[in-house]
């Protein structure tokens, strides 16, 4: 992965003591809540429902085990022994008091961490493919490419006070793994047919209040002209993007508001200007940092593994684990194994100070020292040779890292909701939890198959809810929590949004809402059709029907009351 | 007086800054004697009335965050002093502004922030063209002021080209290899 020169620290270095003088400042009240506000926001701090909650950026999700050694040091120090993995490769903390914020960046930035921009109206933690460089689809590494765009991002001068927050994310495979159509700008890279690498622009993406699915603006635009381009997009979007109306200012409004053709001529001309100018990309610029990101020393191995066969054979308990959470590798005798965040009775997406020392030493021993995050919220150790599988898990299974459910529907995606989140509706975790509860059995599971069930607290969608197969959204109504269901949404190649069935549920008539949906797909189900491919053959009629059949459903409605 | 911080300098500013009255016309708008900053819409409405001043440096004219480089651009060779407006410092557009007249439209006299500056947005604002900063009266103490200059130097090797860094880092400096970051 990426390692700092001199340069980068010495940057993050002055941004720490920025930041230390800045809260210095403010406790001593020559920096007014509004004038702090969106200076602690670019170093990730938010003042939330019980303390500041501090988001640090772990950029296109890759962590070194130092790094997750770090992060554990700083959750049993400062905080309450844990920390929270986001939908957006972040880590969060929850209880961390105002003040230590400084030691913690400094502490961070001993190990080329931080949390620039991980919140404000600016360019945010860059996402790319939790499987880049690994997987078999691969076309384009997108990582060399996000840690270019990450250096022009960070410390961006012009582009801090954006009329709104601004996601990018990187894609370089067959498969898109990181939902490109939902951000302000998704790249996605491939080769021509002569094969150079370029990249095609979607842009206009995003969830929240408007959900908007990007559209592309170009096909193909050659690699030398990655930071020109983005800049055209981002300079056009400062310049006249809405700032009377925090609900209409993110991109995707002015892209609706002009219309996509309009949209990219602007582009376009304001392009023509930077075009082959200074920010142009080298060859040497490229590949000093591809450099960071060649494949590790893997070893010569056969395909195929026989004591593994045999653990497979002989553990059905490890056969289903392997089936869920271990991914085909590009490099014969490896497998990627996604560590699951999602046992039930925890909130999904923690994970304790020990069980991030226990990665730490798992990547150390397994993966070449590095550990990935997924914006599915679980942890990723890219490069186990086979033959570590079996000991890998038993390692993990102690620690509650092994709930081989990876996909499946208690793998859920959740934001923290309620329990946390000033800007909350509702709660979510109580959510998750109960429809984890209610779907215990694990042949049930297998069973259902896949499927996504996503659930944001408010509309601010972190839990991406507009994209999961079932999306749970709390909603307020008279100040009380209520859950509006969304069916149908999609990620990958074929992003689309989820339809809504009808009107919201209380809290506790979610799990049997579920269990219906769920029952309706099986009973209508064609062999190899997933959840999400019955919705889409047969509409939402029959799983409202369902849902909301008749007399029962208002009974149970006014019983829950 | 007002203060200005210019070259790293607090100094004292004798530029009065001449505002539009809502639904004043800007041909009627008074232009005092002496050095004074004009909205764009008074330029505009009296160029001619108003050039020679400009030339001899002590007219200058003021954009406010709506109002781009383009709407002066024919201009900038005569002009000494242009000023960009920050109505709050969380609106961003100035910083567009200030570099388009620094990197497109090659304005080369003072660019200064007028507004809403903090210093906390110093080294983003020199990086993007403006080489004076003007806090509001009395946003700053005489003391606060003189440790603020300090600020616009918070980044001093940045990863951007911008007006003050024309080369990206990876074309200004030779970056190390990642062998020699292992090693
Ligand atoms: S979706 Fe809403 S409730 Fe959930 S974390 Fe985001 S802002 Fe908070």
């Amino acid at each position: 992965m990426y390692q700092y020169d001199e340069y980068d620290q010495q940057l993050l270095d002055e941004r720490v003591a920025q930041f230390r003088d800045q809260m210095r400042r403010h406790l001593a009240g020559e920096l007014t809540d509004d004038e702090f506000r969106p200076v602690r926001l670019q170093n990730g701090l938010y003042i939330q429902r019980h303390a500041p909650m501090f988001r640090i950026s772990v950029p296109y999700g890759h962590l070194a085990s130092r790094q997750l050694r770090k992060l554990a040091h700083l959750a049993r120090t400062y905080d309450r022994g844990y920390a929270h993995f986001t939908t957006r490769t972040n880590v969060q903390f929850n209880w961390s008091p105002l003040e230590v914020i400084p030691d913690m960046l400094a502490e961070l930035a001993t190990v080329q961490m931080h949390a620039n921009q991980t919140s404000g109206n600016d360019i945010r933690n860059i996402t790319a493919d939790p499987f880049a460089g690994v997987a078999a689809d691969e076309i384009v590494d997108p990582r060399p490419w996000a840690e270019l765009l990450r250096q022009w991002a960070t410390y961006n001068p012009e582009f801090a006070y954006l009329p709104r927050k601004f996601k990018i994310a990187v894609n370089g495979a067959i498969e898109d793994r990181v939902v490109l159509r939902v951000y302000d700008i998704g790249l996605d890279f491939k080769r021509d047919a002569a094969g150079n690498i370029g990249f095609r622009v979607l842009v206009g993406g995003g969830l929240g209040r408007t959900p908007i699915l990007g559209e592309e603006i170009e096909s193909f635009v050659p690699w030398q002209h990655l930071i020109t381009y983005c800049e055209a997009i981002l300079r056009v979007y400062n310049r006249y993007g809405r700032r009377d109306n925090i609900w209409k200012a993110r991109i995707k409004i002015l892209v609706k508001a002009l219309g996509v053709e309009e949209f990219r001529w602007q582009v376009r001309e304001e392009w023509a200007h930077a075009k082959d100018g200074p920010n142009t990309l080298t060859e040497a610029e490229v590949a000093r940092v591809a450099a960071h990101f060649v494949d590790p020393q893997y070893e010569d191995l056969p395909a195929d593994d026989k004591p593994h066969h045999h653990h497979i054979v002989e553990n059905l308990a490890f056969a289903a684990w392997v089936k869920r959470n271990v991914r085909a590798h590009k490099k014969p005798g490896y497998a990627s194994v996604t560590l699951s965040l999602k046992k039930t009775g925890i909130a999904p997406g923690d994970i304790s100070a020990d069980q991030m020392d226990l990665v730490a030493d798992w990547a150390d021993r397994f993966s070449f020292g590095e550990a990935r995050m997924t914006h599915e919220q679980n942890v990723v150790l890219a490069d186990v040779k086979l033959s570590d599988l079996y000991t890998l898990w038993q390692l993990a299974s102690k620690a509650g890292l092994a709930t081989p459910n990876i996909g499946l529907l208690t793998d859920i995606i959740c934001c923290p909701g309620g329990d946390f989140c000033s800007l909350a509706n509702a709660k979510s975790i109580p959510i998750a939890q109960a429809i984890q509860e209610r779907f215990d059995d694990l042949d049930y599971l297998y069973d259902i198959g896949d499927i996504d069930i996503n659930i944001s607290g408010c509309m601010n969608s972190c839990g991406h809810h507009h994209v999961g197969h079932i999306g749970i959204l709390g909603v307020d109504k008279n100040g009380e929590e209520w859950y509006q269901v969304t069916i149908g949404g999609t990620q990958g190649n074929d992003t689309a949004l989820g339809k809504v069935i009808g009107p919201s549920f209380a809290r506790a008539q979610m799990a049997d809402v579920v269990e219906k949906l769920i029952e309706t797909y099986i009973e209508h189900r064609h062999p190899d059709e997933r959840f999400v491919d019955t919705v889409h053959r047969l509409g939402i009629e029959p799983f409202k029907q369902r849902v909301y059949g008749g007399e029962q459903h208002t009974q149970r409605k006014v019983a829950n009351a | 007086m007002p203060k200005l911080i210019k070259n790293g300098r607090v100094v004292a500013d004798d530029w009065q800054l001449v505002l539009l009255a809502e639904g004043e016309a800007p041909a009627d708008v008074a232009v005092p004697a002496g050095r004074t900053l004009v909205p764009l819409a008074v330029w505009q409405a009296r160029r001619d009335e108003l050039a020679a001043r400009a030339e001899s440096g002590e007219l200058g004219v003021w954009l406010d965050a709506g109002e781009g480089p383009e709407d002066i651009a024919d201009d900038v060779k005569r002009l000494a002093v242009i000023a960009v407006n920050f109505p709050k410092f969380t609106d961003g557009r100035g910083y567009s502004t200030a570099t388009l007249l620094r990197t497109r439209y090659g304005y080369t006299g003072e660019l200064r922030a007028i507004g809403d500056v903090l210093r906390d947005q110093f080294n983003y604002m020199t990086r993007s063209g403006f080489d004076a900063l003007q806090p509001r009266a009395d946003r700053y103490t005489d003391e606060q002021l003189a440790a603020a200059v300090a600020n616009v130097s918070d980044f001093t090797q940045p990863y951007q080209a911008s007006a003050t860094h024309p080369q990206p880092l990876f074309r200004r400096v030779a970056r190390p290899t990642q062998a020699q970051v292992k090693s």
